[in-house]
């Protein structure tokens, strides 16, 4: 089996950037990732990271892991879907074999959410995630999207530009709305769409293609007749593995207790990015990256007992 | 271990498809980030199945008719055929291992 000094979980901005840290500190590293680049590639253009303005997020996590690999740093593009603790450190197991580490940095971050029914189902039929990636494919028809971040409001302007309709649906009222006040204005007075209040989405319909959506208002169900559905309604901390070691996570968030130098309640486990509580909620590209510096600090102090 | 990937349109597909017993299109656009970030992993793949599996990219710009053809609604979407015939749909990113074993079945 395969041996390393850190073992990195997840290819993006914080996984990319602790890989960079650790081999430049000299550890033996390797980087397990399951979609390179992690959530940045659905960003259509950063503007706010230095050096880098009007960016694709794809482009900039090309550069990243161009970066990593110059430095020689060592990735596979798998899932790790296991973890456990042994006496001396960590057995990590991926679909196509196990590795060994002395300590493991997890940088997972957040997926979708993925919980209306149907939504699984018509997935590629209707059912979207990505409104940069597939808004052109509605040209000329309805569509829905649901949530109320900035993420959603940005996808249902970004579809009234193709779509001849776009509801942009949420399950609370409009002043609960995380979305920029500017953001939700421009949506507002856009006349290709119509927000809808207080609408709880029940169930995505369709038997070959979407066709449906039903949804539940204060007690009543009523139903819209769209081509397809863009869902937007959050992500969730991708704490799986960290919970097999017994990492702490914070009750209310679900995301990894972290102290200011990524160190978890788990020694030899580290961890960095969107995953953490690190970084109060202020979910950024560069804050993750700096996380991912740090993490791998940590794992270098652990693994060379330099604290 | 590379190999190359074909760049497909909507005159040579149906060609290319027939041509090789077990062939994987993926079906990207310039515009769509996560798309891009399969690149290195169908690069990989491309390199680590040669002579079982062909690979290929197809660009919505000029495979928009094939696209429309096989329902494709989402990118990235990845199309494996056998002998011509359409067998599995993947529709979005996924890991290198998965497509493989998807891949695999085919081969078989
Ligand atoms: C649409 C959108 C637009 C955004 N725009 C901006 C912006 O303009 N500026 C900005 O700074 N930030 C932006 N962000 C936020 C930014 O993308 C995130 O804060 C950042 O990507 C977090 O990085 P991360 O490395 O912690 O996690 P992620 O990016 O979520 O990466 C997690 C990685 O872990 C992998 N992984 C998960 N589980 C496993 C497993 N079991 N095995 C192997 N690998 C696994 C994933 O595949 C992925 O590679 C945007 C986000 C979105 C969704």
């Amino acid at each position: 089996m395969d041996s390393y000094e850190v073992i990195i979980i997840g290819l993006g901005p914080a996984g990319c950037t602790a890989g960079i840290y650790a081999t430049r500190f000299g550890l033996k590293t390797l980087v397990i990732g399951k979609e390179p680049g992690g959530q940045a590639n659905e960003a259509h253009k950063i503007d706010n990271y230095p050096g880098m303005l009007g960016v694709k997020g794809a482009d900039i996590m090309s550069k990243f892991r161009e970066h990593a690999k110059a430095l020689g740093v060592e990735i596979i593009y798998t899932e790790v879907v296991d973890i456990k603790k042994k006496s001396d450190g960590f057995i990590v197991k991926t679909e196509s074999g196990e590795y060994e580490a002395k300590s493991v940095i997890i940088a997972t971050g957040k997926k979708r959410r993925q919980d209306i029914p149907g939504e699984n189902e018509l997935r590629g039929r209707g059912v979207s995630n990505c409104a940069t990636c597939d808004a052109p494919f509605f040209k000329n028809k309805v569509v829905c999207v649901i949530g109320g971040s900035n993420s959603a409001v940005m996808s249902a302007l970004m579809l009234a530009e193709h779509a001849k309709k776009t509801y942009l649906t949420y399950r609370k009222g409009k002043d609960d709305m995380r979305a920029m006040p500017t953001w939700v204005t421009s949506a507002e007075t856009n006349p290709k769409i119509e927000m809808i209040f207080n609408a709880i989405p029940k169930r995505i319909e369709g038997k070959e293609f979407v066709q449906a959506i039903l949804f539940d208002k204060e007690g009543k169900e009523f139903s819209l007749k769209v081509d397809g559905v863009f869902v937007e309604n959050g992500a969730i901390p991708q704490t799986e593995l960290a919970l097999k070691l017994g990492v702490a996570v914070e009750e209310k968030s679900g995301k990894i207790k972290v102290g200011p130098d990524m160190v978890t309640n788990v020694k030899g486990v580290f961890a960095a990015g969107d995953v953490t509580n690190g970084s109060a909620d202020f979910e950024q590209i560069i804050i993750a990256a700096a996380e991912g510096a740090n993490a791998a600090r940590s794992a270098y102090k652990y693994v060379r007992k330099r604290d | 271990m590379t190999a190359v990937v074909a760049e497909l349109s909507d005159s040579n597909f149906n060609d290319f498809v027939a041509k090789h017993k077990v062939a994987l299109v993926d079906f990207y656009a310039d515009w769509c980030g996560p798309c891009q970030a399969m690149k290195p992993v169908i690069d990989e793949l491309a390199g680590e199945m040669k002579g079982k599996v062909s690979f290929a990219k197809a660009n919505m710009d000029k495979a928009g008719a094939t696209a429309n053809k096989y329902g494709i609604m989402s990118i990235p979407t990845l199309l494996i055929f056998k002998n011509g015939k359409m067998m599995d749909r993947l529709v979005g990113a996924f890991p290198k291992d998965m497509i493989k074993q998807r891949l695999a079945k085919m081969v078989e």
